[in-house]
């Protein structure tokens, strides 16, 4: 039998605390940029201009269906090669996660938005609102109650992809446990000390997303 | 003689293959009322969008007070802001009412006023209040929507189009979604619009509504103009047979016959 032994870890604890400061860091940085990435992505697949809708679908399609770690090789190992340019590997990470994340958050919201009834945006239209009035008074503060629980599965989904970024060596909590366990030679207890760290953040959260969905279910 | 309120001349509107308005020519009178009657599918709510521009003709002549559009193959379209500034002028009421269910009765009622014409939320207030009273609903102000029974959200859509202080008022069917008791404080609504002298097209069902309060009735068919005249005349005597025979769908009372009831 294993003979575990946590106690150990307390001697890591700040390593650990500063892993997780770059992870939430992290998850924070790629879902800001990736709403605001997804929101303007949204908007150019709705937009009347044929060239934007391809454009934004092109993107959607080629992030949602490419594993991210290929993307995350890719932007640090493959970009610079095709554009001369020298990316550190928090930029690279920064980017993949962002444009990743933002290609799901683009279907989320302009699932929310189509969502709408379209006599809405005809009433808007009918009191001669300006589309772009309608759709900030109108549309989005309709669409956007509905889309905030799929928004947070997805930032759930994009705390637990910034694992991803320890490949590329950013010093994440993922990667300060490779540290420690490399250190301690005891690899059992600091990836399942990891795991739990993950769980007890990610845990309460969905249980938000849950209480939301159904306050949306019971008002519609 | 004052020049009509509304001129459409040789307007034609397609859906792909469909064509759904086949050359429609009407006037409309400074505050005057016109109903448009005729069977599911002819063309009458398309052409009730087509005056506020909602659906944008293929062919043909708008003219609604000052504004003058035409359409055709090398006009220019006019651009969103042309267009939201023309639909400002002209109010519509939607089958469905289409109220915003974000914002309480009073909120509906000033968003126009304070977006489009940048009143102050005093100024569009005192007037919302103002219209909530004409249509009879003050004490309704600071409900939401989904509150609301079909008769009063019909009521706040009526007031929330007044509230931009148009020059016409377009009516898709308006009690058409309603219960048959709610009907009534609707058409009352109207009715009251139409004799302080709001130039009006009406799209209805209500045929003793038409006939009381209209002063002239278009018989819509096929996406022509199958008959029109003066509302007694069209109703009480049409001229041609498919207008008896859609006028004959209903009772003397104006309601629709349903299978129970008919003979
Ligand atoms: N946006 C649209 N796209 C395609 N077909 C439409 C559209 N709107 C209306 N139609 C068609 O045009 C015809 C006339 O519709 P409509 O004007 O709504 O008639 P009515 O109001 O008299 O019932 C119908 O056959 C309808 O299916
Ligand atoms: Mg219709």
């Amino acid at each position: 039998m294993y003979q575990w032994d946590f106690a150990f870890l307390w001697s890591y604890r700040w390593l650990f605390l500063k892993g997780l400061g770059v992870t939430v860091a992290f998850t924070v940085g790629i879902v800001l940029l990736g709403l605001v990435i997804g929101q303007l992505a949204a908007l150019a697949k709705l937009s009347k201009w044929a060239p934007l809708r391809i454009l934004s679908h092109t993107y959607i399609e080629l992030f949602r269906c490419t594993p991210v770690l290929v993307q995350l090789v890719w932007f640090y190992y493959a970009l610079p090669v095709l554009s001369g340019i020298e990316i550190s590997a928090v930029s690279a990470a920064m980017l993949a996660l962002s444009l990743y994340g933002g290609s799901f958050y683009a279907e989320i919201i302009r699932g929310g938005i189509v969502s709408i009834d379209p006599g809405q945006t005809e009433a808007g239209a009918a009191l001669g609102m300006t589309p772009f009035q309608t759709m900030r008074r109108i549309i989005l503060p309709q669409a956007f109650k509905r889309m905030v629980p799929p928004l947070m599965n997805q930032s759930i989904i994009q705390f637990k992809n910034t694992s991803l970024v320890s490949v590329l060596a950013v010093p994440d909590l993922l990667y300060q446990g490779q540290v420690a366990a490399h250190d301690s030679y005891r690899p059992l207890e600091v990836y399942t000390a990891i795991a739990v760290a993950y769980f007890v953040i990610l845990y309460p959260l969905t249980i938000l997303v849950r209480k939301g969905e159904e306050a949306l279910a019971r008002n519609d | 003689m004052e020049k009509p309120k509304i001129e459409i001349s040789g307007l034609n509107k397609k859906f792909g293959d469909l064509a759904v308005l086949k050359g429609i020519s009407l006037s409309v009178e400074a505050g005057s009322v016109v109903a448009i009657i005729g069977p599911s599918g002819s063309g009458k709510s398309t052409l009730l969008r087509c005056i506020n521009l909602l659906v944008t003709p293929d062919g043909g002549q708008i003219r609604v007070g000052e504004d003058a559009f035409t359409f055709g193959p090398g006009t220019k379209l006019p651009g969103t802001r042309d267009l939201a500034r023309f639909r400002s002028n002209t109010g519509m009421v939607f089958q469905h009412f289409n109220l915003f269910p974000h914002m309480s009765v009073l909120g509906n009622v000033m968003e126009a006023p304070v977006t489009v014409r940048k009143k102050s939320k005093a100024e569009a207030r005192e007037l919302a209040l103002a219209l909530l009273a004409k249509v009879g609903l003050s004490d309704k102000a600071d409900e939401f929507p989904a509150r609301l029974s079909g008769g009063q959200k019909q009521r706040v859509a009526i007031a929330r189009a007044l509230a931009m202080q148009p020059d016409v008022m377009l009516f898709d069917e308006a009690t058409s979604a309603l219960d048959p008791e709610l009907v009534g404080e609707v058409l009352g609504v109207m009715k009251k619009l139409a004799t302080e002298g709001m130039t009006m097209v009406i799209v209805t069902h209500e045929i003793a509504f038409a006939r009381e309060v209209a002063d002239r009735v278009i018989f819509m068919r096929d996406g022509i103009v199958a008959e029109e005249g003066p509302a007694h005349q069209v109703i009480d005597a049409p001229r041609e047979t498919a207008t008896q025979a859609f006028l004959s769908h209903f009772h003397r009372g104006g309601h629709h016959q349903t299978a129970e009831t008919a003979p």
